[in-house]
């Protein structure tokens, strides 16, 4: 058994410096469309292109709406004038303008996971946060199995009929205070399932969510970026500068 | 009995619904073919149900048909010879009202019994996905099928939340004490209806479904989609774009068994082992996004090869880190070897042997650890693996030690295969514009989980008429009960982790 010790220490320390520092390395999120200029002539194919709508014509200007974004990359890879893209990844927003959880929610939290229909990545992604690079443990955030003992529900998917019931029980287990955490697309607007006969259109249709992560699936220091957005510790995105200006 | 046959394409078998059983079971159980799965395809004036079967290499594609008038509902079932087909059927029942005789349980399949009201047939022409359903209230009284009736036995429910970080679905564990004695899974709380949704929408729409269904595994069923569309256009992929397929296939077989052994790790409780495990799968996420933009590789293919170009250098330093990670995967292989307290917990425990694998049609790398040798990739060959060098890693015994011996010798075989498509890489464009036209055509993918098909029917519009996907999944959730029977409670999460199953690929 002695040689998993000197494993474990020979393989040193692999785990990011966020939320100190920014993470430099490649590879760790998918990125996001972002504001910028964008000629005018071509606002309209740009906006048809776009498979799940993240872009739409306001006045003046097109409004992005990431939350949209299912990564089809469809915008910058199939297009003469690919739109801006950034490799950002702190992502997690406030619904409905409430901007303080409280004193319940500044330590450690508790995180119930439910799957309401997720493709698997979401999810898988959610798992990432234990593994040693990014050791949500540190942070104080544990992923707890029952509701009983939960501060935070983390829902992916777009939640399905069947899930609904479920989803709703879990939430009605759990003590108050609690809050929602939506994770991915799917869970913010039924991404490219919805809106159909067997599924919702994210999970405000079942439920009250607090906060929200997009991406498709959201990285893991994206999730993380939500999870202190609970906390009190980060603060929300703004997505300021989204808004891409016709010239 | 008429057959048609060309070149490259599938031997057509036409029969009658009575010839409908022996013929399925002599190809089945005779003539070492194997069940890929049913399509049923409702046409304007009639029912058409192709069961599709593959044997190794010249033996080819077998697609037997049987035709009825819309009407007439009911077919002979197969099952008594081929047991691959249980599940085949009870979906077409559930979803298209048809009823095959001599099924023994049909029903409460997809549409749970709780929540769906009588008679929806949700896969019809006439069911509109648009319009809102009525559901039942769900019944909090609902209560499983019990088959153990012994004096003290009970039903331990699990799920659909059932643990830390898990896909939804729920155990009916039928036991008297101690061991497990019927294991029954209640699949599709995660249904999506991806074959319904996908009925009117253009090929590339249906491709962002066909990435996103099951996303650990995206690019391997958007690839078995991309086949089968280019198969009815009769298109020709770029080289170029055959090679960088086959990379990134590999590249995420290579990062599926890196989270499968990951799995099995957190499973045992093994903790710097789980450690481990999860750098190597990390380390190959990141490698994935570096490369091609997303983690999971998501919005790279398109019909005719792929939207945008990988260079040279950038899949050479992607192959380099890979073969890192490799090496840290056979250093954790072999301290795993010799961890007694781990091997104790994966010896000799769900042990699937040969010949039930076989009847049950279990395919990837479960059914090579019972001994069943068969992989898409050699049997019938895409994007060129026929000149590729590999092997077909397979073990006898069929227990937990095995199939996770077999994920080490895929994961070496992919990076193998990886070196051989750097090596190889053409010069040239990755995309050919292809023009859609009416047709259908079946794709088939060796995904990091076993064969995947997917059976697409276009329209003159170039809109998807019929998109049928049978993963591999749905095959092994089929067989999984097999490996926890007589088995001990806290040996269910091992069996779980050793099997690599997908909820999200099964339910679709």
């Amino acid at each position: 058994m002695s040689q998993w010790v000197i494993n474990g220490i020979r393989a040193g320390i692999k785990t990011t410096a966020y939320p100190g520092k920014p993470e430099t390395a490649a590879g760790v999120t998918p990125g996001l469309p972002v504001g910028g200029d964008y000629p005018a002539n071509d606002v309209n194919s740009l906006i048809s292109l776009c498979p799940t709508r993240v872009f739409s014509n306001s006045d003046s200007q097109i409004l992005v709406d990431p939350r949209r974004c299912i990564h089809c990359y469809r915008c910058i890879r199939d297009i003469e004038r690919p739109v801006n893209w950034e490799q950002t990844y702190e992502w997690g927003t406030i619904r409905d303008g409430q901007h303080e959880f409280g004193q319940p929610f500044e330590r450690s939290i508790h995180i119930c996971v439910v799957d309401a229909g997720d493709c698997g990545a979401c999810l898988n992604e959610v798992k990432q946060l234990n593994n040693p690079y990014y050791n949500m443990h540190r942070l104080g955030f544990f992923i707890t199995p029952t509701p009983r003992h939960a501060d935070v529900l983390l829902v992916v998917g777009p939640v399905t009929d069947h899930m609904k019931f479920a989803l709703r029980k879990v939430y009605d287990a759990m003590p108050t205070p609690k809050r929602v955490v939506a994770v991915g697309a799917c869970a913010l607007t039924g991404g490219v399932f919805a809106e159909s006969f067997v599924c919702a259109r994210g999970v405000a249709d079942v439920l009250p969510v607090d906060v929200e992560v997009p991406g498709n699936p959201p990285p893991p220091l994206a999730i993380l970026h939500g999870l202190l957005v609970v906390t009190g510790r980060k603060t929300p995105a703004t997505w300021a500068g989204s808004k891409t200006i016709k010239t | 009995m008429q057959c048609g046959f060309a070149a490259g394409s599938p031997c057509e078998v036409t029969c009658t619904r009575v010839t409908l059983p022996d013929l399925c079971g002599h190809l089945f159980l005779d003539w070492n073919f194997s069940f890929a799965g049913l399509i049923v395809e409702e046409g304007a004036s009639e029912w058409q149900l192709r069961y599709a079967f593959y044997g190794d290499g010249d033996a080819g594609w077998v697609h037997v048909l049987v035709a009825a008038p819309l009407a007439e509902k009911t077919f002979p079932s197969i099952v008594k010879f081929v047991h691959a087909a249980d599940w085949h059927e009870r979906e077409a029942e559930d979803l298209f009202g048809i009823h095959f005789e001599g099924h023994p349980r049909l029903g409460d399949f997809i549409l749970h019994d709780d929540a769906w009201q009588e008679g929806v047939e949700p896969m019809r022409r006439k069911f509109d996905p648009r319009e809102a359903m009525r559901h039942r209230k769900p019944d909090e009284d609902w209560r499983p099928h019990r088959i153990v009736q012994e004096p003290g036995a009970f039903v331990m429910p699990v799920g659909p939340k059932y643990s830390g970080v898990t896909e939804s679905v729920h155990f009916l564990l039928e036991t008297v004490g101690e061991d497990v004695i019927r294991s029954t899974p209640r699949l599709f709380y995660k249904w999506r209806a991806i074959e319904k949704l996908a009925e009117g929408k253009s090929a590339d729409e249906v491709l962002l479904l066909a990435e996103r269904f099951a996303a650990t595994t995206a690019f391997a069923h958007g690839l078995a989609f991309c086949q089968a569309a280019e198969t009815v256009c009769g298109a020709n992929v770029p080289p170029r774009a055959m090679t960088l397929r086959v990379f990134l296939a590999e590249l995420e077989r290579l990062r599926q068994h890196a989270g499968a052994i990951q799995e099995i790790c957190e499973s045992t409780a093994l903790a710097v082992a789980n450690a481990h495990a999860g750098i190597c799968e990390e380390e190959l996420l990141r490698i994935s996004g570096e490369i091609t933009g997303h983690r999971y590789l998501f919005g790279l293919l398109t019909l005719g090869g792929l939207l945008c170009d990988l260079a040279n250098d950038a899949c050479a330093k992607a192959l380099e880190k890979s073969q890192k990670v490799l090496s840290q995967l056979n250093a954790l292989e072999k301290h795993l070897r010799v961890s007694s307290s781990f091997l104790d917990r994966l010896e000799e425990v769900g042990i699937v042997p040969e010949r039930t694998a076989m009847v049950y049609g279990l395919l990837g790398p479960i059914a090579r650890a019972s001994g069943m040798v068969r992989d898409l990739r050699r049997a019938q060959p895409y994007l060129g693996y026929e000149n590729i060098q590999f092997d077909v890693p397979f073990e006898e015994e069929g227990d937990g030690y095995a199939r996770l011996r077999i994920l080490f010798a895929e994961a070496r075989q992919s990076v193998r295969i990886m070196e051989q498509a750097v090596g190889a890489l053409q010069s040239g464009n990755v995309r050919e514009r292809i023009e859609l036209r009416a047709g259908a055509a079946l794709g088939w993918v060796e995904a990091p989980r076993g064969g995947a098909f997917h059976w697409v029917r276009l329209d003159g519009n170039g809109k998807v008429a019929r998109y049928r996907i049978i993963p591999p999944s749905f095959a092994n959730w089929h067989g999984f009960h097999l490996s926890v029977e007589k088995f001990a409670f806290q040996d269910f999460p091992i069996m779980l982790s050793t099997f690599d199953l997908s909820v999200a690929e099964n339910d679709r």
